[in-house]
């Protein structure tokens, strides 16, 4: 049984949001909610790093925890969906979650927040695979179709990576044991040059 | 007098429709629906070629294969 799970290799991202961008055409996401989103850590000083963030379908999710109204579940291959017929959207499954990943749409003069919405790595929700109620609340459903998350296939650089645990996982060990890790890692280093080394005076803290 | 008794038996009428047009509001237990394997039949026009919908173990392989497109040392070597 597949265990689907997302992996993202910080030493190719190059923060394009293409990623971002497949996610919102393939599921006509409204303005104001992302359900993946780039990182990038050190923005602007050599070395940078980058990382496309979205729902990581957790094994043990504290979003299921604490929602008061019990509107998650989970499927056999491990996919953390949610229902919206019962989101109440309280916004506590926001406050839970590490990565941010729970997203609410706003709208109306005041605001009006509503359901919650989230990566639901391209699996739908409970409506039947497919239907127009399905598509209408939680976006298309490629794994009913046979293909992975839009997000990972799209990706440019194969930076992220999208399905079974187990097979991506051996993607990336491939990688990294064909290109090295730490400074021999095609990368930044190889590309611009190492970080000169510090002087003993001009250290920061 | 006859006209005015019309048309308050038209606004008595109206105001009687308008309440047959109100929608419940009763409040129901809210019930988690369960939701269907990803392997089973999909109507939708997109389907990947190459596997049979309700068949598990062509879902299982159909994904094993897709995911290799993501690795481009099976590509390249």
């Amino acid at each position: 049984m597949a265990r689907m799970k997302f992996i993202c290799d910080a030493e190719r991202c190059i923060e394009c949001n293409g990623c971002v961008t497949a996610c919102k055409a393939e599921h006509d996401i409204p303005w104001g909610v992302n359900r993946r989103r780039v990182v990038t850590l050190n923005d602007g000083v050599a070395g940078e790093k980058s990382i496309s963030v979205a729902c990581m379908h957790c094994s043990d999710a504290p979003c299921m925890a604490v929602c008061p109204v019990d509107c998650f579940y989970r499927t056999d291959e491990g996919v953390v969906l949610h229902d919206k017929d019962i989101c109440i959207g309280c916004g506590y499954c926001s406050y839970a979650c590490p990565f941010g990943a729970p997203q609410f749409p706003t709208n109306g003069t005041f605001g009006l927040r509503g359901k919650m919405d989230k990566c639901t790595f391209c699996a739908g929700g409970p409506e039947a695979n497919g239907s127009a109620a399905e598509n209408a609340k939680y976006g298309r459903n490629r794994l009913s179709e046979g293909k992975l998350p839009a997000c990972a296939e799209m990706c440019a650089t194969k930076a992220l990576l999208g399905g079974d645990g187990d097979v991506v996982a051996d993607i990336f060990r491939t990688r990294v044991l064909n290109r090295g890790k730490g400074s021999e890692v095609w990368g930044w280093g190889t590309a611009y040059g190492k970080p000169a080394a510090k002087t003993s005076g001009a250290t920061k803290s | 007098m006859t006209r005015t008794f019309v048309i308050c038996a038209l606004a008595a009428a109206m105001t009687a429709l308008v309440g047959c047009g109100e929608t419940e509001q009763t409040a129901k237990p809210a019930t988690k629906k369960s939701d269907g394997k990803p392997w089973e039949a999909s109507d939708s026009a997109f389907v990947a070629p190459g596997w049979k919908a309700g068949d598990q173990a062509a879902w299982d392989e159909q994904l094993r294969n897709r995911a290799q497109a993501q690795n481009e040392y099976a590509k390249v070597k």
